[in-house]
């Protein structure tokens, strides 16, 4: 074996130095090649603002008004393997004939789900005690700010409401 | 021939054309200093074969288990009743991963006690800090795997972390779940780092673990008054290991192969007497009668949660962490010298123990959430009789409001009820009649205020109740302008 070849860092104008060059510039398009499309994959559901659809919670008659009651719809953006993880719950509050409310079910402070009492007129946090009162605005507890509501709508005498994301404090319903 | 020869005579054939077993027995015979070989240095070999047991019981769950979200529940289930042991090896898989944990935190608390960390073992015990968070890892992904109610509603949760932070907080939880949502994707992103990329990373990081242990030998005792210089350690480590070592295997690992069968036999036991955990409520969204809790690695963290002040949670969730893995990244480097025995480093010992008695404290209040409503508090608890013997009608009255309108989902009474607020089985002897009005009304302390949801007549009632609660012989709250009369 002859060391003095092998050690030297190979010259650029050299035989041997162009095929190292070669090799290590063949294997850097390669690997960006198989890299950049791997990356973009991950990254892949970061697309941010299509996240939300328009979706029926149902006929108006479903809520009367002055209540407050559980509504489900389906995850506009469901696939086929989604099981019932695909039904998103959320709290329906109707003021009058027009005028609703509908908040997410996550608790503002850490995502759990919210329960409604109707006697005391608050929603209460399972996890770590957040409670809101009617209109969803904070009542005590460590939630920075009232229940997430979603933008609604009422047509074809059906209330719609975007949905499709988890609301979270840097992303409001 | 008889059988030994025989046996001898492969083994001769095998080691002629691999050459393996002289390549192994350069490490497994390196010579350590004698003092190594003790009962407090097994927690490492314990950790290590935790970990082979967790990836020999992880594929067999493997063969049956699938990741989306619409059969994960069922294969589990399948697991537990149908399929030939698949319950036994869930609870092996679940029981050896809370082993894993214990284990290695006794591992990280003995070494550095002993100073471990210090020069020139500043590189094993930055692996060690990393295989540590890879394996909490693990236990976050690997309870998402059991894709029941916890799961779920701990997805949310982590996503709520995810989205405070600054600047990235939507892009994070979106590479988080796989999607806007918790969903079919989430679950396999989950699946995905708990079977393939963390165990890749744990499997590489335990070879250079290893590898950094037999290079830079295995810590001496520490002797008190002894310290580490950086010229003269490791002259000093082979001179002891000249005049006073012994082989690794077996002289010093006589203790780690009882410690190994110690600990796995004690995984096995639990998992035959305790069996497995979950899943534990099918991940229906809809079903919302349900309080979601985290294993026991993350109690900790899910009551610091419930307990910081509302204005230092963004610091202490976002900040906390950083701080925290960057000082124990940093540990070798800025106490890499110096002294090793812990009876000489005060600082040392009463970190280990500010921060065990934290950790254990903070679960344990995890496990009694005394911050949360008792959900069914006032539907469920009888009101005691002592409040309600001897009562008027409009007390009475005010007895059923309390019941009727939540109020014991916070406040105790007798005993029972939520702890969120105080126990109201003196509460007269703590506010009058005018504060008692106000604090229903105005609420106020971490209280909602009912003034919109109590009609004059139901205040009425529940003050005129509220009143009378209070122990005998011991005088109403009153203020300043009245005198005190007893009995009144």
């Amino acid at each position: 074996m002859c060391t003095g070849h092998d050690t030297a860092p190979p010259s650029s104008s050299s035989r041997r130095g162009f095929l190292f060059t070669l090799g290590l510039a063949l294997n850097v398009v390669a690997a960006s090649l198989v890299g950049i499309p791997v990356i973009g994959y991950i990254l892949g559901p970061v697309r941010l603002r299509s996240a939300q659809a328009w979706i029926s919670l149902g006929p108006l008659q479903s809520f009367p008004e002055g209540q407050t009651r559980l509504a489900t719809y389906e995850n506009p953006f469901r696939v086929a393997w989604d099981g019932a993880t695909a039904n998103i719950p959320c709290w329906v509050r109707r003021i009058d004939s027009q005028r609703f409310q509908v908040f997410a079910i996550n608790c503002a402070h850490l995502g759990c789900p919210v329960r409604w009492f109707a006697q005391s007129r608050l929603f209460m946090c399972p996890c770590h005690g957040g409670v809101y009162y009617e209109d969803g605005s904070r009542a005590s507890g460590p939630p920075p700010r009232g229940l997430f509501e979603y933008e609604y709508r009422i047509q074809e005498g059906q209330l719609w409401v975007r949905g499709g994301q988890i609301p979270t404090l840097s992303e409001p319903a | 021939m008889n059988i030994k020869v025989w046996f001898r005579s492969i083994g001769h054939w095998f080691e002629d054309r691999t050459g393996l077993g002289a390549i192994v027995a350069v490490p497994m015979e390196h010579r350590v200093p004698r003092s190594t070989a003790s009962w407090a240095y097994v927690f490492g070999s314990a950790t290590l074969i935790l970990f082979v047991l967790q990836i020999a019981t992880g594929i067999c769950l493997a063969l049956v288990y699938i990741p989306s979200p619409d059969q994960a529940f069922e294969s589990l289930e399948y697991l537990n009743y149908q399929a030939a042991l698949g319950w036994y090896l869930r609870a092996v898989h679940f029981w050896g991963s809370n082993a894993m944990v214990l284990v290695m935190t006794l591992h990280m608390i003995q070494v550095f006690l002993w100073g471990a960390h210090k020069h020139p073992r500043e590189l094993t015990w930055v692996a060690g800090v990393l295989l540590f968070l890879c394996t909490l890892g693990m236990a976050f992904t690997g309870q998402i795997m059991r894709w029941d109610q916890d799961a779920y509603w701990g997805l949310g949760l982590g996503a709520s972390i995810a989205a405070r932070v600054p600047f990235a907080g939507p892009e994070l939880v979106h590479v988080m779940l796989g999607g806007p949502i918790v969903a079919s994707r989430t679950l396999s992103r989950f699946f995905t780092l708990h079977v393939f990329v963390v165990p890749g990373l744990l499997i590489g990081l335990v070879g250079l673990h290893l590898w950094l242990v037999l290079r830079l030998g295995i810590n001496e005792w520490p002797m008190p008054g002894r310290l580490v210089d950086r010229e003269t350690y490791r002259k000093r480590y082979e001179a002891e290991v000249e005049k006073d070592g012994v082989r690794f295997f077996p002289d010093a690992a006589r203790k780690d192969m009882v410690g190994m069968g110690v600990v796995v036999l004690a995984v096995l036991v639990c998992a035959a007497i305790f069996g497995p955990n979950g899943p534990n409520g099918v991940p229906n969204p809809t079903i919302i009668d349900t309080a979601p809790k985290p294993d026991f690695f993350f109690l900790a963290l899910y009551a610091l949660l419930a307990l910081v002040p509302p204005r230092m949670e963004e610091v202490i969730l976002l900040i906390g962490p950083v701080v925290a893995i960057g000082l124990l990244l940093a540990l070798p480097f800025l106490a890499g010298t110096g002294e090793k025995h812990w009876r000489r480093r005060p600082v040392a010992v009463l970190g280990v123990i500010l921060i065990v008695l934290t950790v254990v404290t903070l679960a344990a209040l995890g496990l009694i959430v005394p911050w949360s409503p008792v959900m069914d508090a006032w539907s469920g608890l009888p009101t005691p009789t002592r409040f309600v013997k001897g009562r008027t009608p409009l007390e009475l009255q005010g007895a059923l409001v309390l019941q009727n309108k939540q109020c014991r989902n916070c406040h105790a009474l007798g005993g029972e009820g939520g702890q969120r607020g105080p126990a109201l089985d003196d509460v007269a002897t703590r506010l009058t009649q005018d504060q008692l009005i106000r604090q229903v009304l105005q609420g106020g302390g971490n209280m909602p205020a009912y003034g919109k949801n109590l009609t004059p007549a139901e205040v009425n009632a529940l003050v005129a109740f509220l009143k009378t609660l209070r122990p005998e012989n011991q005088l109403p709250a009153r203020t300043a302008m009245e005198a005190g009369t007893p009995g009144r």
